[in-house]
Parts: C-alpha cells; structure tokens; sequence
C-alpha cells in the first residue's frame, strides 16, 4: 500500500476504472483520469488538491459528507466523468429508468 | 555492524549482509532468472538501482510522488475477519463491513470480495447468496469492486470432486488416464466459471478475478482462459483479472494448447501473449520465491521476469506480491521492509501497472 495512488483519499478508484475498462498501462490511465479533471498528472496524489475535487465534483471523498454521494450513486457520476461502462450503474439505471 | 545491511532471507529470517554480497545476490538472481526463462538480464544500471533500493535506510520505502499504481487484490477485506487460514485477524465482523473498511480505512484502490473458501467450486454451491451480498454490497462501494476466487481446478479431483485424481494416477504410470481426468476436469472448472460469470453479470458485478490461475496445472489455466473469453462475449463490461499460481505453467498435462500457444511451461513474459488473446483486462505475473536464498536474490529474480512482462505486455500488469511471490518472503507476517522494497524495485525497475 506504501507504493499504491490512495483509493478515495486521492483517485485510486479512478485510474483503476481506466486500467479495467480500457486496459490502460497505468501512465495513459493516470493522463486521461487527469485531462478529465482538468489537473496535472502530478496531482493525482495530492491529497488536498483532491478531496477538493472530489468533494466539488461529489463523486465520493474518504471523509464522509452527510449528503454526498458515495457508492452507487457516486459510481453513476465517475462512470460519466471518465466515459465509461460500469456495469452496477448500468444496471441501476435500468433499474430506475421509469423514475428518471 | 558498519557497512551492514539489515534484509530477510526468502523465509522472513531477518539478516545482515553487505552492499557487495547484496551486488552478488542480485546478479545471481537477475542471472537465474535470465537463464530459466530465457530474457535478458537486469542491466548494470538496473542492478545498482535495486541495491540503492535495498541499502535506503528507512525500515519503509516507497515510490516517488507521481510514480504511484493501482493496487487489485486477492479479497485483502477477508483479512479483517477470517482465521490464521487466510492469514487474518478474526475480528468478528461481516464480509460486507469489512469491505467498506478495506475502502474507507485501508484506502484501497480497488476491493474484492470472495467466497470464504477463495476457490470458486465451492462458491458455485451458494452463488445466489454470493451474488445477492455482492449486489447489496456493490450498491455502497465507491471503488470497484472485483468478485474473486481461484479456479483451483484441485477440487474437481478425488476424493473432494468426481473426477480421478491425476497424483495418483501419474505415480503408477496411468498417463492417458491421468490427462483424460485432467482433460474432464477442466470442461467442468470452465463451465463452472462461466454460470458464476453469467450469474454475477446478473446483479451488475463490475469485475472478476481469476486469482491463482493454474495452479493445478495446465489444464487449470486453459479452464481459465477459456472461461475469460466465454465471459468477454457474453459480459463485455465486466472486467477480468487473471493471476498466475507459479513463475511457469505447470505441464502436469502436457500438451494442452489455447489457440496455437501450448500453455505447458510458458512463464509470464509468454503467458501475458496468451492472456492478451483471452481478453484479458489485468494480468498478474507470479515469481517464485526460494525461502533459502535472501530477498536480494529473490527480487532481483523478480523484477526481471516482471520487466520482461512489461515491456511486451500491452495490458496493464499488476505482479502479485503476497507472500511468498514475487520477492516477498514466505512468512504469514511479511517483514515490511521486504515488502516497500518489493513494491519500490517491482515499480521502479520492473514497470508494473499496479500490484
């Protein structure tokens, strides 16, 4: 874990979805999670400059926000962020499409 | 002491060598490697690298900033409640709680949850239960969240499955029924894999790791494979993860194949090629580790194969380092200098995606 990106305190999460559903090499991964949030690779670990972030961007932070998304609901706004599939919002949302 | 360097033997024994006899040990490794499985050594560059990693002072290593990776794992949550089978703490605590622990006070990149028993045989029995808990349990994680397991293609065989065990049958010289039984086996451990693939699909699961693959063998791996590109048709969103057992592919078959590629003794630098081809999203190159050697030898050992993987690998590689692999010491307590510096060299010098 001394070597790993940090899950939610930074975008761990996020540079793993681009591993698995792109089968990106972790430097294309880490640049395209960064052009989409607009910050520089560098960045990525930061643990200030990203729970700002996430907190702004409300696609779950490691400090709990009564009222901010976390889980499925979180995932449904990353899966939009970073364009693409995952299947537990997929289904979630066909689960929910008559509502929304 | 001056000059001395304190490491650990291959089984957790902490020594105390110096920088030459660590130079030494990590060119015989970096050489083993070379020769077993035939690539190219680590460069003089490469070697000094790793010893600067090795004699750094601090207890801990890690990474420079930026140069982080993504770490997978084998359901690392379990830890949190399992006994001293799995190597873990018996807390009295659920599967579910103990994965949002492993999100939200661990800070794992990604979580994994698995059956108790980690092999998917036994998973197969209850899968309803396993897909209703992953589905309730995927609705409150953030980071994604693999189902795994290992294809351990073992049970299929007496006494605990239906099928003739091969380590009996091979000792009295029952070589066409010893591959036969293998052969019969892998048509279940495949179709297994793929009805627990199809039933997770169900419930929104966003990955599966096939974590231990081969280690029964060949016929085990093919199962694996085979059972991947079954999946990636029928479930293209539900990403794969595919982890060696050992440094090579055991042939206690022989002559298995997956498309023209004999799978028999192909080492990870080979298997990634075949993987590849399976559709696999991450793959998880193992090395062995010899508990008698020093962790100088062992992870040099490492960190060549490894880079050997990357550099022809065109999906991310994530080795695995758990104990007893891939330069960390055979110990259920790794020493965790030995692990930083496993991760620190794996990353650095090896190339890996992620851990």
């Amino acid at each position: 874990m001394g070597s790993a990106m940090g899950g939610l305190r930074t975008t761990g999460d996020l540079v793993a979805w681009m591993q698995m559903s792109r089968k990106m090499k972790i430097n294309d991964a880490k640049q395209y999670v960064a052009k989409k949030l607009g910050v520089e690779v560098i960045d990525l670990t930061d643990e200030e400059k990203m729970l700002e972030l996430r907190e702004e961007l409300d696609i779950g932070t490691i400090i709990s926000m009564s009222g901010g998304s976390k889980g499925i609901q979180a995932k449904c706004k990353i899966a939009k962020l970073l364009d693409i599939e995952i299947n537990s919002v997929n289904l979630f949302k066909a689960n929910i499409r008559d509502f929304i | 002491m001056h000059n001395q360097v304190m490491t650990h033997l291959g089984d957790g024994g902490r020594i105390m060598m110096t920088k030459d006899e660590i130079a030494e040990d990590i060119i015989r490794g970096t050489n083993d490697a070379s020769d077993r499985a035939q690539i190219p050594s680590l460069t003089k560059e490469e070697r000094e690298q790793l010893l600067d990693i090795f004699c750094e002072p601090g207890r801990i290593v890690s990474v420079s900033p930026g140069e982080e990776v993504v770490v997978t794992d084998d359901s690392c949550s379990m830890t949190y409640y399992a006994d001293q089978e799995n190597s873990g703490m018996g807390i009295p605590m659920s599967r579910p709680t103990a994965i949002l622990n492993w999100e939200r006070a661990a800070c794992g990149d990604t979580c994994c949850m698995g059956h108790n028993d980690f092999s998917y045989k036994p998973a197969k029995a209850v899968i309803h239960y396993e897909a209703n808990e992953y589905y309730s349990t995927s609705q409150t994680t953030t980071i994604p969240m693999f189902y795994g397991s290992q294809p351990n293609m073992g049970l299929y065989f007496r006494p605990d499955g239906p099928f003739d065990n091969p380590a009996e049958l091979l000792p009295i010289g029952k070589i066409d029924e010893a591959r036969q039984a293998q052969l019969d086996a892998k048509q279940q451990l495949k179709s297994d894999l793929v009805y627990i693939g199809k039933e997770l699909n169900q419930v929104g699961c966003e990955a599966m790791n096939f974590d231990t693959s081969g280690s029964a063998g060949d016929a085990d791996m093919a199962a694996a494979l085979e059972a991947v590109r079954e999946l990636k048709k029928i479930a293209p969103n539900m990403y794969m993860e595919l982890g060696m057992a050992s440094e090579f592919v055991l042939g206690m078959h022989g002559k298995i194949f997956f498309e023209d590629t004999r799978l028999a003794g192909l080492y990870p630098h080979q298997l990634v090629k075949v993987a590849e081809a399976a559709g696999v999203d991450i793959f998880g190159p193992t090395v062995n580790v010899n508990t008698t050697e020093t962790t100088p030898w062992n992870l040099s050992r490492s960190v060549t194969m490894v880079k050997a993987t990357a550099e022809v690998a065109n999906i991310p590689i994530h080795p695995n380092v758990g104990m007893g692999v891939c330069g960390v010491p055979l110990y259920e307590v790794p020493p965790i200098g030995a692990v930083t510096r496993a991760s620190k060299s794996l990353v650095q010098i090896g190339m890996a995606d992620g851990l």
